[in-house]
């Protein structure tokens, strides 16, 4: 059963105690094997959602259940892992690369947290993993933003939760890094694992996401990216914040060929094409799609 | 003398464990709020005849409780709020103990008495250290933990709330010893200052620990002996060595100290080794 995980948030409402509603009868089931973007704009109930389904908050009413158990059976088995926003942690901590990878074996030692060989063997695997082994007994303040991040990673790998969730994971991390937590992504969606990720970074999401949840409120939408992902649906979701370039009246010229390049000074913009088709970095792996596209044009 | 000695001891090694975790969670000023809040419950535990370590927990639990609840349910941000808790609860206690015929000197509360501590007083303040520095030291990562990051913590299906009040009980609990060395207008910086000492100091847990202790007995044996042969008050001999080690870590600590950061500004360090700074800045 842990081999396949699935997660069902079922009908879930949450209040602030003021009573104002932060998220209201927010449905949508994920199973094994996928890389989830969540996808919302600040306050839109985003976070709220992650800690329900991390246990932090009680949903009002409606139910999230893991593997069909609640979510507190669950934690207790150790299956969730999660990796914080650089703004939650305090980086001026007393604590190396090596600890803070170490606080994901806690759950599978005894109460004294003293840590076996099979724990330290698990930790130095996940830190290979990432590339930080070198800077094991670096303090996490000394590290940039996107080793930062991979160190985070490496605690939810030796934890070796089954349900993964990220909170903007590359808000401050450079291209190179971005590119090495995606392809780990990949190798964990692999292994089964059901990843969500908690992004305002719209252009990455048709990257390295297979489906997506948007929310406002409550659960707009959900399902496989290239059907969700639509500029219909992200203009609900966004009610008009997003700006907007069209290029059909551009100064491109035929003789300029296919090529157009778009700078941005951080995030990757979200390019849709004619009749609001996803665009694509590269067409390696998509042959398939670019078929499809082709025999609808004719 | 002697069990002076061995008192000041203890009750700087306690406060210099739990010293660690406060500062790091941020609840310096939580320690300060107990610390005076503790006074109601201390005097009505007196007159209840129940021990002196319970009255004070809840009293502090009171104050720290409350002070989270009003700081919810109104404008008013949480310092203010802790601010006007507190006062207001340790002017009720002073009003308590003037009303109180017993044994005990306001003096002794508020600024200790450990030069005429009794022999009884010594054992139990040895045995209590023993279990709150036992109990903090065996549960050290959980407790760090919370302070580092209370969302693992919850993840692995850890109590945050359990952990929470168990730091805050043995944060009560060692007020009250150190209330006999100190006094409760000194304590808070029996409670903060070692662990701002050893933070200056190192990037590791476990040796800012032992360099928290070490300066907070350090601290206390001199400042009872200079106490002692000043005929000055010991409370504030004591806390007055530990603001010196304090203002000596500040300047001269090796990594994060002002002078080192005053040489590395100017560049006359470059030649030998690259500061924090330049590692921090360092890309990807």
């Amino acid at each position: 059963m842990t081999d396949s995980p699935s997660l069902a948030v079922e009908g879930v409402s949450v209040a602030y105690s003021n009573g104002l509603l932060a998220l209201q009868n927010a449905t949508f089931h994920l199973d094994s094997g996928t890389i989830c973007a969540l996808v919302g704009v600040n306050g839109s109930g985003k976070s709220t959602l992650f800690k329900s389904i991390m246990g932090f908050v009680k949903p009002k009413t409606g139910t999230v259940r893991i593997n069909q158990l609640p979510v507190r059976e669950v934690l207790k088995q150790h299956l969730v892992a999660y990796v914080p926003q650089a703004e939650e942690v305090d980086w001026q901590f007393p604590v190396s690369v090596w600890d803070v990878a170490m606080m994901g074996r806690y759950g599978a030692m005894n109460f004294l947290r003293i840590p076996r060989a099979a724990d330290k063997r698990i930790v130095e695997e996940s830190l290979r993993r990432v590339s930080m082994w070198e800077f094991r007994d670096r303090q996490i303040g000394e590290l940039s933003g996107g080793q930062k991040k991979r160190v985070f990673l490496a605690r939810a790998l030796a934890q070796g939760g089954k349900i993964i969730l990220l909170d903007e994971p590359f808000t401050g991390v450079d291209v190179k890094t971005e590119e090495a937590i995606i392809t780990l992504l990949h190798e964990l969606r692999a292994a089964g694992c059901i990843i969500l990720v908690s992004t305002h970074n719209l252009g990455s999401v048709p990257e390295f996401c297979d489906q997506v949840v948007l929310i406002n409120r409550t659960v707009l939408a959900y399902g496989p990216t290239s059907e969700v992902f639509t500029e219909q649906n992200l203009a609900a979701t966004f009610g008009g914040v997003l700006r907007q370039f069209q290029f059909e009246h551009s100064t491109i010229q035929d003789h300029d060929g296919r090529e157009v390049r778009i700078l941005t000074d951080d995030e990757r913009p979200l390019i849709f094409g004619k009749d609001g088709h996803l665009e694509y970095k590269n067409r390696g792996g998509r042959e398939e799609l670019l078929k499809q596209r082709s025999e609808e044009h004719e | 003398m002697r069990d002076a000695l061995y008192v000041g001891a203890m009750v700087a090694t306690m406060c210099a464990v739990l010293s660690c975790f406060l500062i790091l969670k941020g609840w310096s000023l939580m320690g300060d709020a107990i610390s005076h809040a503790v006074l109601p419950g201390i005097v009505i535990a007196f007159l209840l005849g129940l021990p002196l370590a319970i009255g004070a927990f809840l009293s502090g639990l009171a104050c720290a409780v409350s002070t989270g609840f009003i700081q919810q349910n109104s404008r008013i941000k949480e310092d203010t709020v802790m601010g006007v808790v507190f006062t207001g609860m340790f002017a009720f206690g002073l009003v308590l103990f003037s009303r109180t015929t017993s044994d005990m000197h306001l003096d002794h509360i508020l600024v200790g008495n450990i030069l005429g501590i009794t022999t009884r007083q010594v054992w139990q303040t040895l045995g209590i250290g023993v279990v709150v520095i036992g109990v903090t030291l065996a549960l050290r990562r959980d407790l760090f933990l919370i302070c580092f990051d209370p969302g693992q913590a919850r993840v692995l299906a850890l109590s945050e709330r359990f952990l929470n009040y168990l730091l805050l009980t043995l944060l009560a609990t060692a007020i009250v010893v150190a209330l006999q060395a100190v006094g409760i207008i000194l304590v808070v910086a029996m409670l903060i200052t070692p662990g701002s000492i050893a933070h200056l100091w190192t990037d590791r847990f476990d040796r800012m620990l032992l360099i928290a202790v070490s300066a907070a007995v350090s601290a206390t044996v001199s400042g009872i002996l200079i106490s002692y042969h000043l005929d000055a008050s010991t409370g504030a001999c004591i806390v007055l060595v530990q603001s010196l080690w304090f203002i000596l870590s500040l300047i001269f600590a090796p990594k994060y100290g002002l002078l080192r950061r005053f040489l590395s500004v100017r560049g006359w360090l470059d030649a030998h080794k690259k500061g924090p700074s330049a590692a921090s800045s360092d890309p990807s």
